[in-house]
């Protein structure tokens, strides 16, 4: 294998990639920053992110804290936005139930990504049997309409914020799969594929630091589409008692406590269901101006 | 076209045994002991070889799969736990009917809603009337539906009495529920229109129509939106599936006695029989439905290679 480095160097000119990838990458930043939309997503993910964050010195109140005599308050200067049937500050439990919500949306999603790059690029590139496979079992895992493939998983492992991660990964795995198996076949097929195979690179290489790259952009924008309805997802499993269990605070736990005192204090529940809209739409938001950055199709 | 039908349907069959293993696996998946789980806390050591036997849990697995496919495809599902009465006819009495008129109302309202949206987009592209409309779409796509079931309670049933709080069985009964299971899919539905007849009239054929004369209205509505709605038609299909799904959290929400509900009560009451059968039946459903827009998608679009 003498030969390879040569030929490497033959095959691409390093200070041409950088170069090109440099350009890619101003003219992608230069399409986001433009879009308007997808900068208001962003403040919204960023802000939600820090809120999470710092909650603990954010919050006025301890999140659990009850104190019956002032239940099912409305917003007022002491409790700005009210308090619960159980008198405990709601935004308090907002902020700290935001920690919950968004490391159960993240995780869930990247955990998801994660099986399903595997899945997929193993598929798309090794083909046959493989590829017929993997592609069956996530044919398999699509037929479960909605939310009852996670609740299957839930009722199966039992109902708990670590099982409803794992509940929501399952569900993202089939889409990340198609979608890199997908790009996977359409990378294979390049002309540099063939040559660096050539030169005797192996499987492992050859998917890590060329097939991996190429597939990246429509794993991002998935993703981050992704995380809108893994929050959502996880939030309806808690509302339908699936979930995360009250005390702690998370959001759809709270929407659902809520839910009895819908006409005394709608308040309980309009404020966790705006927090979640408001989140989803900041990643949806995000997203779509990602996909359109990343899209080439994309004039301006 | 009928070869391809037929090989279409055929493709189903590996879905459907993968679909069959996954809700018989579930049983075998909880962790501990799933006779013991299912007899419940209280049930002595004679109680729970009772439920084992019942249930054929003595039996080696392969064994007991083949019992379960065999015993499916004559209907037979299994007893529920929780009333000891068939699964199939749980099921099939009237939930099962329950959840499809409400995903069928549902969709009616999305396709309605959502082509008249994306039609009015597309056909005025970044007016107000776009812009907002967008923006409506964007909100409902973002909204979790158990919240907007709530709120559409409290203000249409709680403050202005309009509609019942909750049940099932006139009219009155089935708008808000379906509002709130149909708004997500109208916004889908919305989005799609507007991007597929944007891409539409963009192609040359519009152009040649326009520079022969033909008017406006007959360009949009005769070329553009006909080929536009190709790809629509299976959004719309692929809606009423996810809506069967959807129906869980929104017979939650309204009290409604469907499959949805149906699924939670038996989970709860860790009846497995039950949430096995439920599962099977609602995944069944969605693969057929998928394979009938599948082919329909093919029967539009006569472009597409059937090879």
């Amino acid at each position: 294998m003498d030969h390879q480095p040569q030929l490497e160097t033959m095959a691409v000119n390093p200070a041409r990639v950088g170069n090109s990838k440099a350009i890619r990458m101003k003219s992608f930043y230069k399409k986001l920053a433009k879009n308007k939309a997808a900068m208001v997503g962003a403040f919204i993910v960023i802000v939600f992110s820090l809120l999470a964050i710092f909650a603990p010195l954010l919050a006025p109140y301890d999140p659990t804290e009850m104190q019956l005599s002032k239940k099912l308050e409305t917003p007022s200067s002491e409790h700005w936005l009210g308090t619960d049937d159980k008198g405990r500050d709601i935004l308090s439990r907002l902020l700290y139930g935001s920690r919950i919500s968004l490391t159960v949306g993240i995780l869930s999603t990247l955990l998801g990504a994660l099986t399903g790059i595997i899945l997929g690029v193993v598929a798309g590139y090794y083909g046959r049997w493989v590829d017929s496979l993997i592609m069956r079992i996530c044919d398999v895992l699509l037929a479960f309409p909605g939310i009852l493939l996670a609740l299957a998983i839930v009722s199966v492992l039992g109902a708990s914020t670590t099982n409803v991660i794992i509940a929501v990964a399952f569900y993202a795995i089939p889409t990340f799969a198609r979608i890199v198996r997908g790009s996977t076949l359409t990378v294979k097929k390049l002309e540099y594929i063939d040559a660096i195979k050539a030169m005797g690179a192996r499987d492992t290489r050859i998917i890590i630091k060329h097939i991996l790259p190429n597939v990246l952009s429509p794993i991002i924008v998935q993703s981050t589409l992704y995380i809108a309805s893994a929050i959502i997802t996880a939030s309806a499993l808690s509302f339908l008692g699936m979930g995360t269990k009250p005390p702690t605070p998370e959001w759809g736990t709270m929407l659902a406590q809520g839910r009895s005192y819908v006409a005394q204090a709608p308040h309980i529940t309009l404020f966790p269901g705006l927090v979640i809209l408001l989140v989803v739409v900041g990643f949806n938001l995000f997203g779509d101006g990602l996909r359109d950055a990343l899209d080439p199709k994309t004039k301006k | 076209m009928f070869l391809y039908i037929v090989r279409r349907i055929f493709q189903t069959i590996p879905v459907m045994i993968g679909v069959t293993l996954a809700v018989f696996l579930m049983m075998h998946l909880i962790p501990g002991d799933a006779a013991k789980i299912m007899a419940g806390e209280n049930a002595n050591p004679e109680q729970i070889e009772q439920m084992r036997e019942n249930l054929g849990l003595n039996e080696p697995l392969y064994q007991q799969y083949f019992s379960f496919i065999g015993n499916a495809v004559q209907g037979d599902l299994g007893n529920s736990i929780r009333t000891s009465r068939a699964v199939t006819s749980e099921i099939f009495d009237s939930r099962f009917w329950i959840t499809v008129q409400l995903a069928l109302v549902g969709t009616v309202l999305a396709v309605i809603f959502g082509l008249l949206a994306g039609i009015i987009s597309a056909t005025r592209k970044y007016s107000f009337a776009d812009v907002s409309l967008m923006v409506i779409a964007l909100f409902g796509l973002s909204m979790p539906n158990f919240w907007l079931g709530i709120m559409l309670i409290y203000l249409f049933s709680v403050n202005l009495g309009w509609f019942p709080v909750a049940g099932w069985g006139t009219w009155e009964h089935m708008i808000l529920p379906a509002i709130t299971l149909g708004t997500a899919g109208a916004a889908i539905i919305a989005r799609m229109t507007r991007s597929s007849m944007l891409e539409v009239m963009d192609q040359d054929y519009i152009r040649t129509a326009y520079a022969k004369g033909v008017s406006d209205k007959l360009v949009i509505y005769k070329h553009g939106l006909r080929n536009a709605l190709i790809p629509v038609v299976t959004v719309v299909g692929l809606q009423f599936g996810t809506l069967l799904g959807g129906a869980v959290i929104t017979e939650t929400v309204f009290a409604v006695n469907g499959l949805g509900r149906l699924v939670i009560d038996s989970i709860r009451a860790h009846d497995f029989p039950m949430v096995q059968g439920t599962i099977l039946v609602c995944a069944v459903l969605f693969v057929v439905v998928n394979t009938m827009v599948d082919i329909s998608y093919r029967l539009l679009n006569k472009r597409i290679d059937l090879n």
